[in-house]
C-alpha cells in the first residue's frame, strides 16, 4: 500500500511528461494508477443555480398565451434572436445563436421529472442525485459514475468541480470528485510539504480504519492538486477569457482539457437565477456572462481541434411559472430547457417541440422528457458508462449524441 | 496494553459531549469513567433555558392575526401584494434570526456544562431534520428537542410531530380529508421511527388519513382542524380503528422495530459506524422495556464495558459542528467574531438548521471530501493567525431569493463570503500552559499528543509534525505543537 502511494505521488511529475512517454507505457501508467476508460471525451456541466426562466431563454414568439401571461416580462419577437419562426433566443445569447446556426447547439425543451418540488435545495438535490422526488439519495449521479469507473483510481481527478466546496452531484458512495477554484491555491498552501510528509509516513493498517480513509483523501487531494496544477500550466491557454468568475473557471477547464488531463467531467455553477423581483436585468446580466465565457471557451476548443470531444450542457433545478408575478419577476416553476453544445452532436437545433402553453398543470409547464433520460444518454453514449447501474434504473436514451 | 483512564475519559467526553475542556487536562487520569458519566448526567438534568433569538418583528408579525396591517379597503390584489411583501420580510429577518440561533446554540455546545444534553440535541436535530426559513418555528422546534433530548422518546416524537416547523416542512397543512398528502406520514415512519421495510404503502396511506387536520397557527401553536380530519376507520400496522394522529404515534411506539431502528442509529452515532447486532439488540430490548427512556439508554451505552473497547476509540469522524465546538473547548480562546462559525459550518458541510434533506446529514466518511478535509487541516492555523479564509460556500437560493449574499463578519461589518473573512480569536496560551504543568520538550510532546489525538501514539508521524513546530522558545514550542497536532488527520477523529 505504502509503495503504491509513493509511486503515485511521483505520478504527478511523470504524468506531465506523458506526451513524451511511448503510447504503450502510457497505457500501463493509466491502467496502474489512473484507470480511465479509453477515449478522450469530456463533459462540462454548467449549472444555472436558482431556477433559470426557460420561457425567457427560448422564447415562444408566436404564442399569445406567453405574451398574455407576461405583459411586462414577455420578450417581443423582434428583440429575440430568431431560431425558427416560432422560437427566439434571449437577446444576450448571441453566441448561442451563432452556435445554433452552425449546428453546434441542441436545445431540449420541457425537461423535468414527475411530482416536481418547488424548493430550490430539494429540487437541486433531485437533479444532482437523480432520485425520484419521493426519495432521498445521499450520493450524486456523477459521484456514482466515479464509483463505477474509478474503482482502483489513486488519483481522483476524473471529475473536477471548479468551486470551493463539492456539490452532491459529485459525491459517490466510495469516490468523491475534487473541488477547487484555483489550481494554485492548494499548490501554494503553506502546509503542503508538512501534509505530504505526514501522508508519506502513514502506514495503512491491515483492516482499514477511519484514519486510513482520511489519509487516503489527503494524499489523493495533494497529488491531484499537483497534477492539476502542473497540467493547468502545461498548456495554459492563450485565448482571451472574460475576467468574470465563470470566465476564469472555463479558462481553467480549457487549460486542463488542452493538456490532456485525465478529467472526464467538469462541473461549474453560476447564479443566482432566482428572479422573483426585477427579472429582466438580472437574467440579462447572467446571460451576458455566460455568453462571453462560453464563447471564449468554444473558440478555444475549436482553435485547438478539441471541440468534437467536448460536450457542454446546461441545466437548472427548475424553470419558472408561466405567468409573471406582481414584482416583474417570476416564481418557482417546473419543467425547463437544457442546452447542449459541442462539435459532436448528432442532432442539432430544437430537439423537440416548444412547451405547450395550453396544456398547463396549475399554471406550470408539464415535463415531456425526464432529465434522467438525458443523464442516461450522456453516461452511456458520451462517457461510455453503465447508465443503468449508475442511475439504478433503465431510462430511455435520447439520440442527440 | 490496558487503556488508560485518561483515554477512556476522553473517549467518553468526545462521544457524550464535545470533547475535553482544557480545565480538565490535569484531572483526566484521576477519575473513573463511570463517575465522570454521572457528572455529565447531573449537569444535563435541568430543563434548558430557551435560546431566544427571534426578532420582535418576526414575533409580532406571526403573533398577530393574518389581517393585521391590512385595511378593509384593500382590494384583493393589494391584499395579495401586502401579504407577499410581509412573507418576504419575515423570510429575510428569519434568516438573520436563525443565524443568531445557530451561534447561540454553538456557544452552548462549546461552553455549557450540559454537554450530554446538547450532544444528544445535535443528534435529534439531524434525526428530525427540518429546513424552514421561519425563525420562530425553528426556535420552537429546537426547544422541543433540547427539552426532551434525554427524556422519553414518545414525548419527543409527539412534540416534534406537532411543531409548526415539522408540520410545515413535511406539508401536513396540505393533508386534508379530501386530498390527503402522505409526506408527513411517510417520513414519520421511514425516518423518525421504524425505518424502511417495516410498513407497507397501505400503512402510509392510512396513517396519512389519520394525520389529516394536524396543522399550526401562525404563531406556531399546534391546531387540530376537525373539519378537514378524516375520522373514518383505518387499518394501520395490523390494527383497526378510528385512529387520529396521536393514536398512530402510539401504534408506532408499540412496534419493537422502533426501538431497534433508533438503537441502531444511536449506536452508529455514539459507538461505531459498524453496528454490533448483539449489542444493539440488547440495547433495543432495554430501551423498549423502559418505555423509550433516552437517558437510560445512554446510561446503558456509556457505562457498558464494550463502549470502552479499543476498537471504538478514535474510530469516529467528528462532524463539523462537533469539530468546531471541540476546538473551542480544548483551547482557552476568545472568539471575537462568532459569526464566522456559520461560514465554517457551511464550508465544512453541516449548516445547522439547513440539513441537506429530510434524512439529515449522512455522517461518517460523508463529512470528508478533498475541500472539507483541507479546510479542517487549516482551521487551527487560521485561529492562531490573521490569515483570511478566502473560501466561498455554495449559495442558498431558498433564503437569498435572488439577492447577493453578504455575511456578517463581526462588529457590524458585512463581507462577501470568499473575501478577507478571518477567524478573529485570541488564545490564552498561559492559561493552557498552567494546566499542563511544567515538563520537558519530549514529555510535553507525549502529553499533548495524548490529549489531542485519540489514535494510538505515533500515528501522526513525529518527524513530520516536528517540521512545523517552532522550537526557538518554550512558548512557541507549545503553541506550534498544539496547532500542529490539531492540523492532523488524526485530530478529525474522536
Amino acid at each position: 500500500m505504502l509503495i503504491q502511494r509513493r509511486t503515485f505521488l511521483k505520478m504527478g511529475s511523470l504524468a506531465t511528461a506523458s506526451m513524451l512517454v511511448p503510447k504503450m507505457l502510457q497505457a500501463i501508467i493509466r491502467n496502474g494508477a489512473e484507470t480511465v476508460p479509453a477515449g478522450n471525451k469530456v463533459l462540462v456541466i454548467l449549472q444555472l443555480s436558482g431556477g433559470n426562466d426557460g420561457l425567457n431563454t427560448v422564447v415562444p414568439v408566436r404564442n399569445d398565451i406567453y405574451y398574455r401571461s407576461r405583459p411586462v416580462l414577455g420578450l417581443q419577437r423582434e428583440k429575440t434572436l430568431a431560431l425558427t419562426d416560432e422560437a427566439g433566443l434571449h437577446p444576450e445569447l448571441s453566441f448561442f445563436k451563432s452556435l445554433y446556426d452552425e449546428g453546434q447547439l441542441g436545445i431540449l425543451n420541457s425537461v423535468g421529472y414527475p411530482a416536481p418540488d418547488r424548493s430550490h435545495f430539494r429540487s437541486m438535490d433531485i437533479w444532482q442525485s437523480a432520485s425520484d422526488s419521493s426519495e432521498v439519495w445521499q450520493t450524486g449521479w456523477l459521484g456514482r459514475y466515479l464509483d463505477e469507473q474509478c474503482k482502483a483510481c489513486n488519483l481522483p481527478v476524473q471529475a473536477l468541480e471548479i468551486d470551493d466546496t463539492l456539490s452532491l452531484a459529485l459525491k459517490g458512495g466510495l469516490q468523491k470528485a475534487i473541488a477547487l477554484k484555483d489550481p494554485r491555491q492548494l499548490y501554494n498552501n503553506s502546509h503542503r510539504d508538512y501534509l505530504k510528509r505526514l501522508s508519506q509516513a502513514h502506514h495503512q493498517q491491515e483492516h482499514e480504519q477511519p484514519v486510513d480513509y482520511l489519509y487516503q483523501t489527503m494524499a489523493g487531494t495533494l497529488s491531484s492538486a499537483d497534477y492539476i496544477f502542473e497540467k493547468s500550466k502545461a498548456k495554459a491557454t492563450t485565448t482571451l477569457y472574460p475576467k468574470t468568475e465563470l470566465g476564469k473557471s472555463l479558462k481553467t477547464i480549457a487549460s486542463l482539457i488542452l493538456a490532456d488531463s485525465n478529467t472526464r467531467v467538469y462541473y461549474v455553477s453560476i447564479g443566482s437565477f432566482d428572479t422573483h423581483v426585477g427579472q429582466e436585468g438580472q437574467q440579462a446580466r447572467l446571460f451576458r456572462q455566460i455568453n462571453e465565457a462560453v464563447s471564449a471557451f468554444t473558440q478555444d476548443m475549436k482553435d485547438n481541434h478539441r471541440f468534437e470531444d467536448v460536450l457542454l450542457l446546461t441545466f437548472s433545478e427548475f424553470g419558472r411559472r408561466v405567468a409573471q408575478n406582481a414584482s416583474n419577476g417570476t416564481d418557482h416553476g417546473t419543467a425547463n430547457n437544457m442546452f447542449f453544445i459541442g462539435g459532436g452532436l448528432k442532432q442539432q437545433g430544437l430537439l423537440n417541440a416548444l412547451p405547450d402553453l395550453q396544456l398547463l398543470q396549475d399554471g406550470d409547464l408539464r415535463y415531456e422528457v425526464d432529465f434522467k433520460s438525458v443523464y442516461a444518454t450522456v453516461l452511456n453514449q458520451w462517457l461510455g458508462a453503465d447508465d443503468e447501474k449508475i442511475l439504478g434504473r433503465k431510462m430511455s436514451r435520447l439520440s442527440f449524441i | 496494553m490496558a487503556t488508560s483512564n485518561q483515554t477512556r475519559n476522553q473517549h467518553l467526553l468526545g462521544r457524550a459531549g464535545f470533547g475535553i475542556d482544557y480545565h480538565m487536562l490535569h484531572r483526566l487520569d484521576d477519575i473513573a469513567p463511570h463517575k465522570l458519566y454521572k457528572k455529565l448526567e447531573k449537569a444535563s438534568a435541568a430543563t434548558p433555558q430557551v435560546l431566544d433569538t427571534v426578532s420582535p418583528f418576526v414575533r409580532q408579525a406571526l403573533n398577530s392575526e393574518e389581517e393585521d396591517g391590512e385595511t378593509p379597503t384593500m382590494d384583493a390584489d393589494a391584499r395579495k401584494a401586502y401579504r407577499a411583501e410581509q412573507r418576504r420580510q419575515i423570510n429575510k429577518q428569519s434568516n438573520t434570526d436563525i443565524r443568531q440561533l445557530s451561534l447561540a446554540w454553538m456557544k452552548e455546545m462549546a461552553e455549557s456544562e450540559a454537554q450530554l444534553r446538547e450532544k444528544m440535541a445535535l443528534f435529534w436535530h439531524g434525526h428530525f431534520a427540518s429546513r424552514v426559513n421561519n425563525s420562530l418555528y425553528q426556535q420552537q422546534l429546537l426547544q422541543v428537542i433540547r427539552e426532551n433530548a434525554l427524556g422519553r422518546f414518545g414525548d419527543l416524537l409527539r412534540g416534534v410531530s406537532k411543531s409548526a416547523s415539522m408540520l410545515s416542512f413535511l406539508n401536513n397543512q396540505q393533508n386534508r380529508k379530501k386530498k390527503p398528502n402522505e409526506n408527513f406520514a411517510r417520513e414519520v415512519m421511514e425516518l423518525f421511527t421504524m425505518g424502511r421495510g417495516h410498513y407497507s404503502e397501505h400503512d402510509i396511506k392510512e396513517a396519512a388519513r389519520a394525520f389529516t387536520g394536524w396543522g399550526f397557527e401562525r404563531n406556531g401553536a399546534f391546531v387540530f382542524r376537525e373539519k378537514v380530519h378524516d375520522d373514518g376507520v383505518k387499518t394501520i400496522l395490523g390494527q383497526r380503528g378510528n385512529f387520529d394522529g396521536d393514536a398512530v404515534l402510539d401504534i408506532i411506539l408499540q412496534q419493537k422495530q422502533t426501538a431497534q431502528f433508533l438503537c441502531t442509529k444511536l449506536y452508529r452515532y455514539f459507538v461505531n459506524e459498524k453496528a454490533d447486532e448483539q449489542q444493539v439488540a440488547w440495547l433495543a430490548d432495554r430501551f423498549y422495556k423502559s418505555d423509550y427512556h433516552i437517558g437510560e439508554l445512554l446510561h446503558d451505552i456509556f457505562t457498558s464495558e464494550w463502549f470502552y473497547e479499543e476498537r471504538h476509540i478514535g474510530a469516529r469522524i467528528k462532524s463539523p459542528v462537533e469539530y468546531l465546538a471541540g476546538i473551542r473547548r480544548v483551547l482557552p480562546m476568545t472568539l471575537h467574531n462568532e459569526e464566522v462559525m456559520v461560514l465554517l459550518q457551511r464550508l465544512l458541510g453541516q449548516w445547522l438548521f439547513n440539513p441537506p434533506n429530510v434524512a439529515g446529514w449522512p455522517g461518517g466518511t460523508a463529512w470528508i471530501d478533498s475541500s472539507s478535509l483541507m479546510l479542517r487541516l487549516r482551521i487551527p492555523g487560521l485561529i492562531r493567525s490573521d490569515e483570511p479564509i478566502k473560501l466561498k460556500p455554495k449559495g442558498n437560493d431558498d433564503v437569498q431569493m435572488g439577492q447577493k449574499e453578504l455575511l456578517p463578519a463581526g462588529k457590524g461589518k458585512a463581507r462577501k463570503p470568499g473575501s478577507s473573512y478571518q477567524i478573529v480569536a485570541q488564545i490564552d496560551w498561559p492559561a493552557l500552559e498552567k494546566e499542563l504543568n511544567k515538563s520537558g520538550q519530549e514529555a510535553l510532546y507525549d502529553k499533548l499528543e495524548a490529549f489531542l489525538l485519540q489514535t494510538p501514539a505515533g500515528s501522526a508521524d513525529k518527524e513530520a509534525v516536528m517540521k512545523l513546530v517552532d522550537i526557538s522558545s518554550e512558548e512557541r514550542y507549545l503553541q506550534t505543537l498544539v496547532i500542529t497536532f490539531m492540523s492532523t488527520p488524526e485530530y478529525q477523529l474522536c
